[in-house]
């Protein structure tokens, strides 16, 4: 099952299970989703659920916390991360704080979702990962799926949550098939919002990332299996909270550590699991320095060529576990 | 209250008092009084509200008696905030309180109220108490908000607040409008801004959403003449704010006047369930600066402000109406006063004295329903902190 499929699934569940969820945003009905995600659902729930927004991010976004203030259960796509810009405001200041200023009185079930992260050619102002600019503000919960099982368990969790959640998924992988279990194709199947997910179990070094970048670990992983050196890959799933039992046992058992994420590196989510690693128990397991992959320091160029340099790869990957190993 | 013995109407013809009365009893007081309003005017409607309105001396006695609480409460919170005890922001109604008395007179309490940072009269207009408001801008336990809020930061069922960013609670009121058509409930929202905030992109957005979905939201610009320090002729390239949702009809009333507001809402309120959006006006007045650091006199003159206190104050006419039309006697009406200064004076005293959360406090009520486990980190690594 493609994640795209898996996220529909989970959108199509979820609908069906609470009159109170409905799905807002640009082209998420007639047109099926601008990337397809929500195909089928307008004809599947009528356009009382799935509902066509005009092109007014902070319009919807606003008026979707509102909804969700008064007791509804929204899911707001923006049709990429980027516009979600336009919208921070309620994001941050209606949905992630209004529980906490209210001390309790007004919570806010809603989910924002879509694809977040750089997807390929489409130059500065659409290729930006905002899981640092989210997962910074308490209030939110952020998850960031990278396998279909993630994106299904990973949404239906969001929807389920009395919170606002994010939820950054990545264009790239909307139409990676992944094999699903028999569990995860269940109506019931949900992963908890917190709990990182062990991709690949190693001794040498720790590999910690999310999103894309699991699948670019897994690949570094492999080629450097054949060398001797076994990666354990953590696959983050929620970026807040952020599950720290798993990220400190994996640290301590490899002692080597290499943060794999497609941000900007200053402040970003390898900034904070290494300032994380070093303030707990962990650090003392450390055998080198915790080494941080990230997208470059640069906003994102068209080019073919130099887009792909500011993007993590596996051989990026493979240097710094290199260097940590102290090995050539 | 007593059987109709005599019944005459007299107009009265004052200048700025524009109402005839119906005394219900020659000699003891009425049961209840018409009077005529200030015309509205009208945006993309061929008739607006009545502007003969009727009060009960119940009411009118409930009206005055609000509006006399508000301005109480603002007189002691600008006095708390002078004295140190009120920290921040802190920005006054007095002034505005025919707005939110009539408004609240003419809807149900199922229907959702949103306003800006102005909310200290809307909270307590929506059921938080004096010492609910009072006590939530001391910080202190007793808050609405626990003391988590603050001036902006005011919840009660059905009212939303209080919001800090100017212009942000204006989709958020058209998004529980949204919910209340959603659940076909037949409830509207009244979604409230200020003059200043009426130049945010995001209202036109909300206006755009509102009409396109024919949602029950009444839109208020609160227009009280001043965007922080910037006229309304410095701001604003239209003035006419009742006009400003374009494809919204709008409607422009005297916001200085409780029944003119009550009547033009109830307007409001059939109309939205049928038609979908509308946008009133309320033209008034605030006594006060901005906020508590602004005195209020750069921008405009100390004449300026006397003026509108002498002949515009919502509170003075509406006295005067209620005498003049024997709905209270001037008896009645200082009892009234003298009540609630007693009542706000006592609120004042516990919100100076009543406690600040217990410290762990800081630490709740970030996520609701939190796994058992979420811990959160203070301000450095030894504190992780429990959540609840």
């Amino acid at each position: 099952m493609t994640v795209r499929d898996a996220l529909n699934s989970a959108l199509d569940e979820e609908l069906k299970r609470d009159e109170k969820v409905f799905l807002m945003g640009e082209e998420v009905a007639q047109y099926d989703g601008a990337y397809k995600v929500s195909k089928g659902l307008l004809n599947k729930y009528g356009d009382k659920r799935v509902i066509d927004t005009p092109i007014t991010e902070m319009g919807f976004a606003g008026l979707a916390v509102g909804a969700a203030m008064a007791g509804l259960k929204p899911i707001v796509e923006f049709m990429t991360f980027n516009f979600s810009m336009q919208a921070i405001d309620q994001v941050i200041n209606s949905a992630a704080k209004t529980y906490y200023m209210s001390a309790g009185k007004v919570p806010v079930n809603i989910v924002f979702r879509g694809p977040n992260g750089a997807a390929a050619g489409v130059a500065a102002q659409h290729s930006q990962c905002f899981g640092a600019w989210y997962a910074h503000c308490p209030g939110l919960k952020v998850v960031s799926p990278y396998s279909s099982e993630d994106a299904k368990g990973l949404l239906k969790a969001a929807i389920r949550d009395p919170n606002p959640v994010i939820c950054l998924e990545n264009e790239i992988l909307y139409g990676v098939p992944f094999e699903m279990s028999d569990e995860a194709l269940s109506d019931d199947f949900v992963l908890p919002i917190g709990k990182a997910k062990i991709e690949r179990e190693g001794d040498h070094i720790s590999l910690i990332t999310h999103s894309r970048y699991v699948g670019v670990c897994l690949d570094a992983a492999e080629e450097l299996a054949g060398k001797g050196i076994e990666c354990e890959v953590v696959n983050l799933r929620s970026l807040r909270p952020l599950d720290e039992e798993t990220i400190i046992k994996s640290v301590q058992k490899t002692g080597h550590v290499v943060t794999v994420d497609g941000g900007w590196p200053q402040y970003g989510v390898g900034a904070e699991i290494s300032a994380l690693v070093a303030e707990s128990s962990a650090f003392n397991y450390l055998d080198a320095p915790i080494l941080r992959v990230t997208g470059a320091d640069v906003p994102m160029p068209y080019a073919k060529s130099l887009e792909a340099l500011a993007l993590p790869q596996p051989f990026n990957v493979i240097k710094a576990v290199k260097r940590s190993l102290n090995v050539s | 209250m007593l059987s109709v013995c005599f019944k005459s109407i007299r107009p009265v013809n004052r200048s700025w008092l524009n109402f005839s009365y119906q005394l219900v009893n020659n000699y003891a007081t009425a049961s209840e009084a018409s009077f005529e309003t200030n015309p509205c005017k009208l945006h993309k409607l061929d008739q607006g509200p009545s502007t003969n309105v009727t009060v009960s001396r119940d009411d009118a006695l409930k009206y005055y008696r609000e509006m006399q609480m508000i301005r109480r409460m603002e007189t002691v919170a600008g006095n708390l905030y002078k004295s140190k005890i009120i920290r921040g922001f802190c920005h006054l109604y007095s002034g505005q309180e025919a707005i939110c008395v009539g408004m609240e007179a003419a809807i149900k309490k199922e229907d959702a109220v949103i306003t800006a940072y102005r909310a200290h009269g809307w909270s307590y207009i929506r059921g938080v108490s004096i010492l609910g408001v009072l006590a939530e801008l001391t910080g202190r336990v007793s808050g609405c908000a626990l003391g988590k809020g603050g001036s902006m930061h005011m919840y009660n069922d059905n009212f939303f607040g209080g919001n800090g960013i100017v212009g942000a609670q204006v989709p958020l009121g058209a998004g529980i409008a949204f919910a209340k058509k959603y659940t076909n409930a037949d409830e509207i929202c009244i979604t409230l801004y200020g003059d200043g905030a009426a130049n945010q992109g995001q209202l036109f957005e909300a206006y755009n959403m509102a009409k396109l979905w024919n949602l029950p939201c009444i839109f208020v610009c609160e227009n009280n003449g001043y965007a922080m320090g910037t006229s309304l002729d410095r701001s604003s390239a239209s003035t006419t704010y009742y006009t400003r949702g374009d494809y919204i009809p709008g409607v422009q009333v005297d916001g200085m006047d409780v029944l003119a507001v009550r009547e033009c809402t109830k307007f409001a309120r059939d109309f939205v369930l049928k038609n979908g959006p509308i946008l009133i006006e309320a033209s008034t007045y605030r006594y006060s600066g901005h906020s508590m650091s602004d005195p209020g006199t750069s921008y405009r003159t100390r004449e300026e402000v006397q003026e509108v206190r002498e002949r515009r104050d919502p509170i003075s006419k509406f006295k005067e109406r209620i005498q003049t039309s024997n709905l209270a006697t001037p008896e009645e009406i200082k009892k009234i006063d003298q009540e609630v200064r007693k009542l706000v004076d006592e609120a004042a005293e516990q919100a100076k004295t009543d406690p600040e959360l217990p410290l762990e406090e800081l630490y709740n009520k970030i996520y609701y329903q939190p796994p058992s486990n979420y811990k959160v980190r203070g301000c450095d690594p030894s504190i992780l902190a429990p959540s609840t």
